[in-house]
């Protein structure tokens, strides 16, 4: 499966080791960890919630990865994000992307992460000294993905 | 026309609803018609639904602009811009 929507957490060496089993072909794993923040806009972050949009996110996700085999050599990729209640320091999201080399495989990954951050339906929601509140979103995000449809 | 409506993050809490069935007006075509038709009910919704909020909308899954024809029987989805990963 090349899209998973999960709470539970994931063990990334085994991600990548199942990823790559049995293909000889792959010469490059790159992978990209999100990991949740104790601080955010200026305020600690004591845990955070993630909702998201059951059927929406996985097509979200595969219209991803199929966007980047369309756009890159690439072989293989794999994404992992977690929902529901998350605690600092804990893993959410996941992107590992296999290819003969690494350039294909690194601006994979890159678009991939930049793709979700803008096109995935998530939200979060964090908990903090000053009481909840949703996360906004940021321009930057939007930058960044604005680069890759400049490129193609 | 009929239609599922679905709204997401805040929305949801500021609407106070998840999911609704509705039956719109012929007048109804497009997603920012959709909108306007839905501030029309008033508070909360011509706040949260407000022209200058920026929210995103799906069409059954599929990320969409405000022009976008509506088809019968869709799924209509509100929410505010996306903040994974």
């Amino acid at each position: 499966m090349p899209v998973r929507i999960q709470e539970n957490d994931f063990d990334i060496s085994a991600e990548i080791t199942a990823l790559r089993k049995g293909d000889p072909r792959v010469g490059a794993v790159v992978t990209f960890l999100g990991a949740v923040r104790d601080m955010n806009d200026g305020s600690k972050v004591k845990g955070m919630t993630l909702e998201h949009y059951p059927g929406m996110t996985e097509k979200a996700l595969e219209d991803i990865i199929s966007q980047a085999k369309t756009r890159w050599d690439i072989y293989h990729a794999l994404v992992i994000h977690r929902v529901g209640p998350l605690l600092p320091e804990d893993q959410i999201v996941f992107v590992a992307v296999t290819s003969a080399h690494r350039g294909e495989a690194f601006a994979a990954c890159e678009f991939m992460m930049d793709y979700l951050k803008t096109a995935a339906p998530f939200w979060k929601k964090e908990d903090t000294p000053e009481g909840a509140r949703w996360v906004d979103s940021r321009v930057t995000d939007d930058a960044a993905m604005a680069r890759w449809l400049k490129k193609s | 026309m009929k239609l599922e409506l679905r709204f997401f993050a805040s929305l949801r809490e500021a609407l106070g609803v998840s999911e609704e069935s509705v039956t719109l007006p012929v007048a109804v075509k497009t997603i920012a018609d959709l909108r306007a038709h839905l501030i029309e009910r008033g508070q909360p919704w011509s706040e949260v639904l407000a022209t200058g909020k920026v929210l995103r909308c799906a069409l059954n899954h599929q990320m969409v602009d405000a022009s976008t024809l509506l088809e019968d029987g869709a799924e209509v989805a509100f929410f505010p811009p996306v903040t994974g990963g």
